[in-house]
């Protein structure tokens, strides 16, 4: 017989200090997983203007792309989707049942891959903008 | 006595539906960070260069399922999130109906610009 994990309101933070490398990734998962979706009906809505023609496609993404600000969220994006990919490979693990005893060792080193990724990523993000 | 360590409700297929598209969107998720943010830089897209790719018919079925996917694992995360909150009853029957109307809106709108740049579909 099972029974349901209670793991209380996350939005009492003042628990911040009792959670476990587990209770973070679920966050942190959370967290990426919200943003994530968020920005992909953010990315469709700025694809779409191809429905107005070649110019104004070519034109809007030119110009959000040549903007500083734009390359430092895509770079936060990457963060988040990097970091959302390796804890997901992480549960898909969990739940086949492989690696449950090291759980708390494979999100740090979801965090530290993510962070590895991120920074030699950040030239490649930054490359051709002007300030 | 085992403990659930999930969000989801048991005897559910959301749970089996969100790791099956996961799975795929690991892999395309990754593909389509590297093929245009490191084979091709994000301040060189063009239309015609999208176009180009959406003309192939491999790449443009790729594109349409991960649209699909990612839209379902997205807001069916979401959904689940928020079930998992407390939300129940007449809410958790309106969040749904929203929920599944923005998908809806949201694949048509993103078929519809594929459509755009492949100048319909590429068979």
């Amino acid at each position: 017989m099972s029974q349901s994990y209670n793991r209380g309101l996350i939005e009492d933070f003042s628990r911040w200090r009792e959670f476990s490398a587990g209770m973070w990734a679920w966050i942190f998962h959370k967290f990426t997983g919200w943003v994530l979706v968020g920005y992909l009906f953010t990315h469709i809505a700025v694809l779409s203007t191809a429905l107005s023609g070649a110019a104004a496609y070519t034109n809007t993404i030119q110009a959000l792309e040549s903007l500083l600000v734009v390359r430092i969220l895509e770079v936060g994006l990457l963060a988040v989707a990097v970091f959302h990919i390796l804890n997901g490979l992480r549960l898909l693990f969990v739940d086949l049942g492989v690696g449950l005893e090291a759980q708390d060792q494979s999100f740090y080193a979801s965090l530290i891959l993510t962070g590895v990724i991120v920074i030699a990523s950040v030239p490649t993000f930054l490359s051709g903008v002007s300030i | 006595m085992a403990e659930r360590y999930t969000s989801f409700e048991p005897g559910g297929r959301r749970w089996l539906w969100q790791r099956l598209t996961a799975a795929f969107l690991v892999v395309v998720l990754a593909f389509h960070f590297f093929l245009l943010h490191f084979l091709n830089h994000a301040d060189e897209v063009t239309f015609a260069l999208s176009q180009a790719r959406m003309e192939q018919l491999t790449y443009f079925s790729l594109m349409i399922l991960f649209l699909i996917t990612a839209t379902f694992h997205g807001v069916n995360g979401v959904y689940n999130a928020l079930v998992n909150m407390g939300l129940s009853g007449s809410r958790k029957t309106a969040v749904k109906a929203i929920l599944g109307v923005a998908s809806l809106v949201l694949i048509v709108q993103g078929v519809r610009t594929a459509l755009a740049w492949a100048g319909g579909v590429p068979i």
